[in-house]
């Protein structure tokens, strides 16, 4: 039987947890999955997880914990763990379902493996998972009973709904007082930036080659695309843009329908931020930089050039 | 406040990695090194929360015998002493990692107040060493932050979630993992640079145990091979980019 | 992806500085149907030029190096990518102040006007962010500027294809290059093959590997040069441009600092040499920035940063300057510090121009393309000649010691004699093991160790007193000892032995060797088997190609003589011009014979004692060769002499020298025959009799008419440069080869001075001398003429200066002397009417 932690932040499901379940189905199509739900505001979440193809969900709680805490998660996690005896614990390879399985593995003492894009349990069992943001795969050995295994996000679909239910477990983990100081207190407005770089569905992004004053024209025309200005880690380095805007392996993963290069050269880096998109436009002085191999369309020459002109042609062409 | 650092040295990588005859690692000997992008900000962290609070910083590191250059880059910021575990240059996998800086926290006598890591590392992004020495130490780990303040034996940590920030508070002693964006890394200065040179660095050799995660093999996943279609040099191509535009339906 | 055009003309492989220029000037120079190639992409493949630090500073000891570096100025600034900002030398020791000086000499030489030693006080006022008070002063250049080097390619390039001239295909590897018969005839890339028979190779230090595909050889090396970007610098916050303020060359410590936009670029070649072989580089998708951009070595800075920090610590103390970009830089190396330049010796019709930095790069791409075109370049480029080499001079060994052993005299004080310490004792004469017991200084040329003087000789110092003329000062002591003179004395008294196994020697053989010589040498060559002919050899303008001599052995077989530094370029001259049908060939000689000269009034005498041959004045005339028995060897004596005294030149094999030696030397013992070095074969015999060298006197910036080295008819017979040299000798001469003396030695100090050479001649006004052409009169050789008991420079006057007796003046090292013209033209100064070599 695998264990699948389910993610829910204030009773709304986290829908890259969906992944999970079709990627432990693959795992053991055969095995019973189990589901995690940690939280009280989580009850309707679990109360619907069945249609997912779970057996048995199980739900967390406790008095003192209030809203999210990765140890508390963990905590609830490893106590399901000696209890059921699964032959693999699986989440999403987010931020959240890494942090929650590191601590499940440092409570038992077992090795964890994120950002897997394959597994088979086995003794030992054997993984394959993403080094460097996914341009570097590792076939490693994991030593460990249960397999505790993050899946890389978008590897695969989430698992549609079907007509099924599940029997709901309640359960009251032994939280220590660390786990529940681990809470979140309270949330804030995002400071930076306007729409979210990570919900945007255009993006225009610039690189070394926009310079410190040149971001005026991306500005613009993310404005008429109705979409958001992201950059790369130099433009952040320098000081040009905020970090909010990045786009990278340390910064954000996005995946808009449209995502403009300008002036960017595309390290690995980067690249592991945006190849996700739907269409990638380059627009670079080199035909050749490593940009274009996730470029599906290009113009080649100067952005200082081509962004204005190209700013007044979609203005234009939206009859502005 | 005393704060401890932990980074690791890592390779500065082009568009394409070349593998070792072996193909069991990627092939270094033409490439420079840094550490990772969420470890540079964590030592920044650290040096501007001691010139906020006063105390001392510093910053560990496992690896080669060459990691003393990230060590001395650290110091070059202001960090002002450096660990280095020793190590042959096999892998230790995450549980051995945080065994080792367990052990050297142990050995150096000193209680940090909060030990700083980067969330994940650039290479084999494991996600799971800060959070391993926490629960070692019995200690509250706030991970994946972007906004790190101290005040009054209090840690806050914020970090983003979707439209909104997570707002985080724990008591020191505590750890925390903190990702890039916490702060803009500050470019050393030649004084800082001559400076770092006479910090001290002190080393040992710890022994690596029996991997439970065990690297076999890397390989470089095949590229898609996109066919880029150049639609022009210069102005001329725009009006088929917006053509693009249009039939993607974003205009 | 583009495919390749299936033929060229011409395939220039490179497109960095180097490629981009050598295009563009063939372009201009009437060449069409050109393809570029390089692996990289455009306008920056990630070669050296991408990331070059790109200023230029004119001043360089070396005549090639400052007239190419002044052509390439002319160049950017029309190309309107030059930025003037001038630039400072500043000197921290009192020897480097003497160095500095020596530089204002050397811009005096060049022409590159202008320049000044100022003091400490002036450099503050240029640059406010130095620390005055650790210089002494500085050697100011106001035409120091900076490029954009990747602009310029890119201009170059596209003129050339505004021309219709280039078809540039960017993004392919050259992955072979097909050589048939001696000949290029493919080159095949990764998108296809080209079939040209002219292929250039401009690929900076990927050049070798390039040269390795077609069996041919480019010995440099790739090597570090490391650099910093620190910023923002507080001071540089506003600035509208990329510099305003003058460069700083800090000599003395090997580092340089120039502003960069809002910040400071600072650089270094006082690091270990740290070379890499071109198997290192790696590709374009690997490099983390660019190929020729490797990691940053902070521990190779460490001292760099403290020598900084004293001379700049307002910046570079400054906390808030960060070290934002700092690299390894890639640049290419040589064994000598020359570039490398020309059609390989190897394979014909391919061509290297190869280890060219940003400063010289247009204009060797200039110079390379005239090359091409019309078989000269209006620079002469002897010292960068790729048949320069000598085999062991490309050897991986040789070319890494000699370049880590020059890398750190990148700015360093050296010597014009200095003498290498890398890689020595690689070619010995017969006479080694003989000439170190006597104790024998030696000097290397071209791998040969040679004896400049003897110390067993060192007695004769006391015979002659002041006339070896001593020197006292320190600088031209270096490399020279008053033996040479006391040499020179004794072997005009009686009789010195020469070791000349250093010469290169070839044969010209068969049915059309009379053709093939006739056609290099400017002298008639159709003379009776036994004459000896001392020739120049003249380039299609009528300039200087060498000057050597020719032994006509046999109806089919010519030797020739030439010094060994330029040897190897000569064999590929007369190579190149033998005839096309096969029926002349070229035998190299040169480890098969060994060389003695012996000369002096006893010369003949000891000679008689040891052959019974007939060499007697009548019996073995002057400029003739003959086999003669000496003891139980057969020696082939040619009766000529470069010391201007009489004597012969004697060849045997090479085994066979060490008897010769004995032989000689016991017959010459009762007549005062001394063993004598270079010092004075080289020097003080010739400059006494105005005897031309080729590389000083000679060279394609002078004509035979100007030299003084026409005869009175010319040959019938075409030759080479024949039309010039005809149209030269009715024009009026605006330039004469001139022997001049030093009249007062004692400098401000009292101290007397001793010129070396290449120092400016100037007016008793102190002002330049130039000629119609704009060429600036300079000692182009300098030495003592104990003979005569004078100092002597040899120098080319224009016509209003070049008579006996007019009064100059020569700048050495920032002082000046009196000089009066003692001969003009051939007419030498000692032992005029030729009495000695005729006796």
């Amino acid at each position: 039987m695998l264990l699948v932690i389910v993610d829910q932040d204030r009773g709304v499901l986290d829908e890259l947890s969906l992944q999970a379940i079709t990627f432990a189905n693959s795992v053991d199509p055969s095995a019973p999955l189990v589901g995690l739900v940690v939280g009280a505001s989580g009850r309707e979440v679990a109360d619907t997880l069945g249609r997912f193809g779970f057996t048995d969900v199980y739900l967390a709680t406790a008095p003192d914990l209030n809203d999210y805490s990765a140890a508390a998660c963990g905590r609830a996690a490893a106590e399901l763990v000696s209890t059921l005896a699964p032959t693999a614990v699986i989440a999403i390879g987010s931020q959240r379902g890494n942090e929650i399985l590191a601590h499940l593995g440092a409570i038992l003492g077992l090795p964890v493996a994120t950002e897997c894009t394959s597994l088979s349990l086995g003794s030992p069992t054997h993984v394959v998972r993403a080094r460097w943001a996914g341009n570097l795969m590792e076939s490693a050995e994991l030593h460990g009973s249960p397999a505790i295994c993050s899946v890389v996000s978008h590897l695969a679909p989430p698992a549609a709904a079907m007509n099924q239910t599940a029997l709901v477990t309640e359960f009251f983990p032994n939280f220590t007082d660390t786990d529940l100081a681990g809470q979140v207190r309270s949330r804030i407005a995002e400071s930076e930036g306007g729409t979210s770089l990570a919900d945007a569905k255009v993006i225009v992004s610039g690189g070394r080659g926009v310079g410190a004053e040149g971001f005026g024209p991306l500005e613009e025309l993310a404005h008429l695309l109705a979409g958001t200005v992201g950059c790369s880690r130099v433009v952040t380095s320098a000081g040009w843009r905020p970090h909010a805007e990045q786009v990278g392996q340390t910064g954000t993963k996005v995946a808009p329908d449209l995502y403009i290069a300008c002036g960017i050269s595309g390290a690995t880096q980067h690249l592991a931020g945006c190849r996700n998109s739907k269409t990638i436009v380059a627009i670079n002085t080199d035909p050749d930089s490593p940009i274009m191999a996730v470029a599906d369309y290009a113009i080649v020459g100067d952005l200082h050039q081509i962004l204005p002109a190209l700013v007044a042609a979609t203005r234009t062409a939206r009859g502005i | 406040m005393e704060i401890l650092v932990c980074i690791k040295r890592v390779p500065l990588s082009g568009a394409k990695f070349s593998l070792t005859a072996d193909g069991r690692d990627i092939d270094t000997s033409r490439l420079g090194f840094t550490v990772s992008p969420h470890e540079e900000c964590a030592v920044e962290v650290a040096v501007r929360l001691v010139e906020q609070h006063g105390g001392s910083t510093t910053v560990l590191s496992l690896g080669v015998e060459d990691a003393e250059e990230q060590i001395r880059d650290a110091l070059a910021v202001g960090i002002d002493e450096g660990i280095l575990l020793v190590t042959d240059g096999e892998e230790w996998d995450a549980q051995a990692t945080a065994g080792a800086i367990v052990d050297a926290i142990a050995e150096s006598g000193k209680s940090f107040d909060l030990i700083l890591f980067g969330n994940e590392s650039a290479d084999a992004s494991g996600n799971q060493v800060g959070i391993r020495v926490a629960h070692a130490l019995s200690r509250p780990t706030l991970s994946g932050l972007k906004g790190v303040q101290v005040s009054d034996g209090v840690l806050v940590g914020e970090r983003p979630a979707g439209s909104v920030r997570e707002v985080f508070e724990v008591s020191l002693p505590a750890v925390a993992t903190v990702k890039d964006g916490a702060a803009i890394p500050r470019y050393p200065s030649v004084p800082g640079r001559i400076r770092a040179k006479k910090k001290p660095v002190h080393r040992s050799t710890p022994t690596r145990p029996l991997s439970l995660l065990a690297k076999q093999s890397v390989s470089v996943p095949e590229s898609v091979g996109k066919q880029t279609k150049i639609l022009g040099s210069g102005p001329e191509g725009i009006s088929a980019l917006v053509d693009v535009f249009r039939s993607i339906g974003v205009i | 992806m583009s495919n390749v055009p299936a033929s060229a003309k011409c395939v220039v492989i490179g497109a960095g500085i180097v490629g981009n220029s050598v295009v563009y000037h063939l372009a201009r120079l009437g060449w069409t149907d050109i393809v570029q190639l390089d692996k990289g992409s455009l306008p920056n493949p990630g070669g050296s030029t991408g990331h070059a630090s790109n200023f230029i500073f004119p001043v360089d000891h070396t005549k090639e190096m400052a007239q190419l570096t002044y052509d390439s100025v002319k160049q950017y600034r029309e190309m309107g990518v030059f930025t003037e900002c001038g630039g400072i030398e500043v000197a921290r020791t009192p020897e480097r102040m003497q160095e500095l000086a020596r530089r204002v000499s050397s811009a005096k030489s060049w022409g590159i006007d202008g320049t000044s030693i100022i003091t400490p006080a002036q450099i503050k006022e240029l640059v406010p962010y130095i620390d005055e008070t650790v210089i002494l002063g500085g050697f100011y250049t106001p035409g120091v500027g900076v490029v954009d080097s990747l602009r310029a390619g890119t201009i170059m390039r596209e003129r050339a294809q505004e021309m219709g001239a280039l078809t540039v295909c960017a993004g392919i590897e050259v992955i072979g290059l097909d050589v048939e018969a001696g000949r290029i005839t493919r080159v095949r890339t990764t998108q296809g093959d080209i079939e040209a028979g002219t292929v250039v190779i401009a690929c900076g230090l990927w050049s070798p590997k390039l040269a390795k595909m077609a069996g041919a050889e480019i010995p440099l090396t790739p090597a570090v040069h490391q650099m910093k970007d620190i910023g923002p610098v507080p001071r540089f916050k506003d600035a509208k441009g990329d510099i305003e303020y003058p460069i700083i060359r800090d000599m003395d410590t090997n580092m340089y600092e120039r502003q960069h936009g809002t910040g400071l670029e600072v650089g270094s070649y006082a690091h270990r040499p740290i070379l890499h072989d071109p198997e290192e580089v790696p590709s374009v998708e690997e490099a983390p920035l660019s190929p020729t951009e490797f990691p940053f070595t902070q521990k190779d800075f460490d001292l760099q940063d403290e020598h900084s920090l004293e001379l700049m610590p307002e910046i570079i103390g400054d906390e808030s300057v960060g070290q934002k970009y700092a690299i390894n830089g890639l640049l290419s190396l040589t064994p000598d510090g020359m570039p490398i330049l020309g059609e390989t010796p190897e394979v014909k019709g391919l061509w290297s121009v190869a280890a060219v930095w940003i400063k010289e790069g247009p204009g060797t791409g200039r110079a390379v393309a005239e090359w091409m075109t019309h078989g000269e370049s209006e620079i002469d480029l002897h010292s960068s000649d790729i048949a320069r080499f000598h085999d062991h001079h490309k050897s991986r060994k040789h070319v890494k010691d000699r370049s880590a052993e020059g890398f750190n005299k990148t700015y360093g004080i050296v010597h014009p004699a200095e003498q290498w310490n890398s890689n020595r004792n690689v070619r010995l004469s017969p006479y080694f093991e003989r000439e170190k017991s006597l104790g024998a200084v030696f000097f290397e040329t071209v791998g040969w160790e040679r004896p400049f003087w003897y110390e067993s000789n060192a007695h004769l110092l006391e015979k002659y007193g002041e006339a070896v003329m001593p020197r006292t000062a320190e600088w031209e002591s270096r490399w020279w000892n008053p033996i040479i003179n006391a040499e020179h004395l004794a072997m005009r008294e009686t009789a010195g032995l020469v070791d000349l196994t250093a010469f290169a020697l070839f044969d010209v053989i068969g049915p059309g060797a009379l053709e093939a010589v006739q056609r290099v040498a400017v002298r008639q060559m159709d003379v009776a088997v036994g004459r000896v002919v001392y020739t120049p050899v003249l380039a299609n303008g009528g300039g200087f190609k060498s000057d050597l001599t020719i032994m006509r052995l046999g109806h089919d077989q010519f030797r020739v003589v030439t010094g060994g530094a330029h040897g190897m370029a000569d064999k590929k001259w007369f190579r190149d011009r033998l005839p096309a049908d096969g029926t002349a060939q070229i035998v190299d000689l040169t480890s098969k014979y060994t060389t003695l000269g012996i000369w002096g009034p006893n010369a003949r005498k000891i000679l008689s004692a040891v052959t019974s041959a007939d060499v007697s004045h009548d019996g073995f005339a002057f400029g003739t060769c003959r086999t003669i028995e000496v003891d139980s060897l057969r020696v082939l004596a040619s009766r000529i002499s470069y010391v201007g005294d009489l004597g012969w030149e004697l060849y045997v094999p090479i085994e066979q020298g060490a008897k010769l030696w004995d032989v000689i030397s016991e017959a010459g013992s009762p007549h005062g025959l001394l063993p004598v070095g270079i010092g004075v074969y080289g020097t003080t015999g010739r400059l006494e009799k105005s005897y031309r060298a080729f590389g000083n006197e000679l060279e394609t910036d002078y004509n035979a008419v100007e030299a003084g080295m026409t005869t009175a008819k010319v040959k019938a017979a075409d030759f080479v440069g024949k039309e010039a040299h005809l149209r030269q000798r009715d024009e009026v001469q605006i330039t004469t080869l001139c022997s001049l003396t030093v009249d007062d030695h004692a400098s401000k100090s009292g101290q007397k001075r001793y010129m070396l050479g290449r120092e400016p001649i100037l007016t008793k006004a102190g002002g330049p001398i130039e000629d119609a052409k704009g060429r600036r009169s300079y000692a182009t050789s300098a030495g003592s003429a104990p003979s005569l008991g004078k100092h002597v420079l040899m120098s080319y006057l224009p016509p209003e200066y070049a008579t006996v007796g007019t009064e100059l003046l020569v700048e050495f090292l920032g002082e000046q002397y009196p000089v009066t013209v003692a001969g003009v033209g051939a007419k030498p100064l000692f032992d005029p009417e030729n009495l000695r070599i005729m006796s």
